[in-house]
């Protein structure tokens, strides 16, 4: 058993290529028990299967989304009608969602990249170090449903009142401006784990090379560590963005029940739609599936066939950096 | 920009300037968050109070209750605030408790396959798959639960005389715990891959050569020591997906059926085909509500539920991987 087997794998890897270091020499499976080559054929069966249902998400999705989406439906907002022809398409969701991503991201990035720096840099005292990584984790365990209750309150208190519509001392509570801070919540884990990462695999002596000339510790983290990790910052906030495009809970509470744009009279231009009800790409398929008010399947496939398509870009762009980085190379210590 | 600023203040950003910002962020964070804890205790008392711990008790139908709860908040009207959540509390353990034991049994597969059994091709079309998997937004899974999985299961699966059987109590439609189950599986499953696969990875060349030194062959040795020694990996992947599950609101709003009903085991097999709803679904559905003030408390406290099952097994797994650390294995 021990020996070399002569039997080759099922599939060899591509000949020539020298074993992979860490990687066990390849033995065949010819050998084993029977049990443990059932086991085998449960991983074979299992990775088959999650093949299969990734196709068939994707392929089902593509061919109605090719089927219903019509080009019309991007720059057209969702209006009443009858029938699915006459209900216009969903413009506004659409912008809702590049609002509220860049609106969420905009708010996580600096306090996720802040507490990452504090966390590696300085992290004193060490009990509130252990604190504050509980608490982002915390974070990172709560239900969506629950941050979006949480933020009714805050948003709906009078103090707050100029950050959604408000008449006669009663605050609406739901604005892009509450739905983005709460979703900022939902991105923030994900940017301080990965930005962590990134001041983490900074060797000691490219801090020591910053100080030995003189640099402060402050400079230092701005000027070296902070454009060193970028790679790992841009992974962070893209996985974040892909969270805050998907969620749809935090949406559906805070930002209103509404199809369409429902700007605040009376404001300034960017903030009178800011502090407005809106949606977004994941409210408008959850009101037209089936079990939504609208009911109206061919636009719920149709839009989230483009909710797909933006998922999908965010993670091949997460895979170009990190490719980018691994060229770049990692620092020599 | 230095020109301006008062030589005699010290450098604009000093070190201990910094330090102090940065650390006043992270308390602001801190109190972000336990402002949070108290604030959804605080307003989940009233119905906690009134029920006691009848209010995780069986009795009455929930909906009706929800109903006479809201109904209750009118002007003028006695706040009422009867609520025995056992249904919702009983589907919540029913699914995710399905759907995590499904998908723990096949991301362990799956993990142990990727690393160290699939040849390298399939590894290479396997890790997109799990990553795709686990970014597609619960809504749209929650739309092809509802257009596709769920008339499935209502056309095909169940029979006309099981329908009857059950007619005078519920209808069996297709929205059902089996496609709540399957479609929370595809859903959680991909994310404990990927945290069981870094897990694997990590695990010490040195040891599992060892293993295989001895003769054991490469299958034995991953279950024996690769994967012992990824347990608190493996933790922390349940710990992440069970959060998940228990938190999947708008999905699970979409497939489970939104009946306040507690499908009964005694049933037969039919029982997974019998429609319910969980915790978090019901404060989405109820949303509405929020302006009645006994509503309010009400999905507050379901909430406070949802928020200390997070919180308790967060802690769970920090207990375990903490009693696991004597394996030298990192998470």
């Amino acid at each position: 058993m021990g020996a070399p087997v002569a039997t080759p794998p099922a599939t060899p890897p591509p000949s020539g290529a020298p074993p992979q270091p860490g990687k066990a020499a390849v033995e065949g499976s010819a050998t084993w028990r029977l049990t443990d080559r059932i086991g085998l054929a449960i991983c074979w069966a299992l990775g088959l299967l999650f093949c299969a249902i990734a196709v068939a998400i994707a392929v089902y999705l593509f061919l109605q989304g090719i089927k219903y989406l019509r080009p019309s439906m991007l720059v057209t907002p969702a209006s009443a009608g009858f029938t699915q022809g006459e209900s216009g398409g969903f413009s506004d969701a659409l912008f809702g969602t590049m609002i509220v991503a860049t609106m969420g991201i905009a708010i996580a990035l600096p306090i996720g990249i802040g507490i990452a720096v504090w966390l590696v840099e300085y992290g004193r005292p060490a009990g509130l170090a252990r604190i504050t990584e509980s608490t982002i984790e915390a974070i990172a365990g709560i239900p969506s449903i629950v941050l979006a209750l949480f933020g009714t309150v805050i948003f709906s208190s009078t103090a707050l009142g100029f950050l959604s519509r408000s008449s006669d001392g009663i605050v609406f509570g739901r604005s892009f401006f509450a739905a983005s801070t709460m979703l900022s919540l939902v991105a923030l884990p994900l940017v301080v784990a990965s930005t962590r990462e990134g001041l983490n695999s900074i060797p000691r002596h490219v801090r020591e090379a910053s100080y030995a000339v003189g640099k402060t510790k402050a400079a230092t983290t701005r000027r070296i560590l902070i454009p060193a990790s970028r790679p790992q910052i841009a992974t962070g906030a893209m996985l974040g963005l892909g969270r805050i495009i998907g969620d749809t809970a935090i949406i559906v509470v805070l930002l209103g029940a509404t199809q369409n744009f429902a700007p605040v009279e009376g404001a300034a231009f960017p903030f009178n739609y800011l502090r407005g009800a809106g949606t977004t790409l994941t409210n408008f398929v959850y009101e037209a599936s089936p079990t939504g008010n609208l009911n109206q399947p061919q636009k719920a496939y149709a839009a989230a066939f483009v909710l797909l398509l933006m998922v999908l870009a965010l993670n091949a762009a997460v895979d170009v950096v990190h490719r980018r980085a691994r060229k770049v190379g990692a620092w020599s210590s | 920009m230095e020109e301006s600023y008062p030589e005699e203040y010290g450098p604009r950003w000093s070190d201990r300037r910094v330090e102090r910002m940065l650390g006043a962020l992270v308390c602001a964070v801190v109190a972000l968050l336990l402002a949070m804890i108290v604030i959804v205790f605080v307003k989940a008392w009233p119905s906690f109070a009134h029920n006691g711990l009848a209010w995780f008790g069986a009795g009455g139908n929930v909906d009706d209750q929800l109903n006479a709860i809201f109904l209750s908040g009118q002007a003028g009207a006695e706040y009422v605030y009867t609520f025995h959540a056992w249904p919702l509390i009983w589907s919540t353990l029913l699914i995710t408790g399905g759907a995590v034991a499904i998908a723990l049994f096949s991301a362990l597969f799956v993990a142990v396959f990727i690393v160290e059994f699939a040849p390298e091709w399939m590894s290479n079309i396997l890790q997109p798959v799990v990553r795709f998997l686990a970014s597609v937004p619960s809504v749209i899974y929650g739309l092809l639960g509802v257009l596709v999985l769920v008339p499935f299961i209502g056309n095909h699966l169940v029979s006309e005389p099981q329908k009857a059987s059950v007619a005078g109590v519920i209808s069996l439609s297709g929205y059902s715990l089996l496609a709540a189950i399957t479609v929370l599986t595809v859903m959680i499953a991909p994310l404990m891959v990927s945290i069981f696969s870094d897990g694997l990875r990590a695990v010490r060349p040195g040891w599992l050569e060892g293993s295989l030194a001895l003769g054991v062959n490469r299958w034995r040795t991953t279950w024996k020591i690769a994967i012992r020694t990824a347990r608190p990996a493996i933790v922390a992947g349940t710990v992440l997906a069970v959060a998940r599950a228990i938190g999947e609101a708008v999905m699970l709003a979409m497939i489970s059926g939104s009946v306040g009903f507690a499908p009964n085991p005694a049933d037969g097999a039919i029982f997974i085909f019998e429609p319910s709803r969980p915790l978090a679904p019901t404060i989405v559905k109820n949303i509405d509500q929020l302006s009645s003030p006994p509503a309010n408390a009400t999905l507050f406290a379901i909430a406070a539920v949802l928020l200390f099952s997070a919180a308790l097994l967060s802690l769970t797994g920090w207990a375990a991987r903490r009693a696991m650390r004597k394996y030298g294995a990192t998470a």
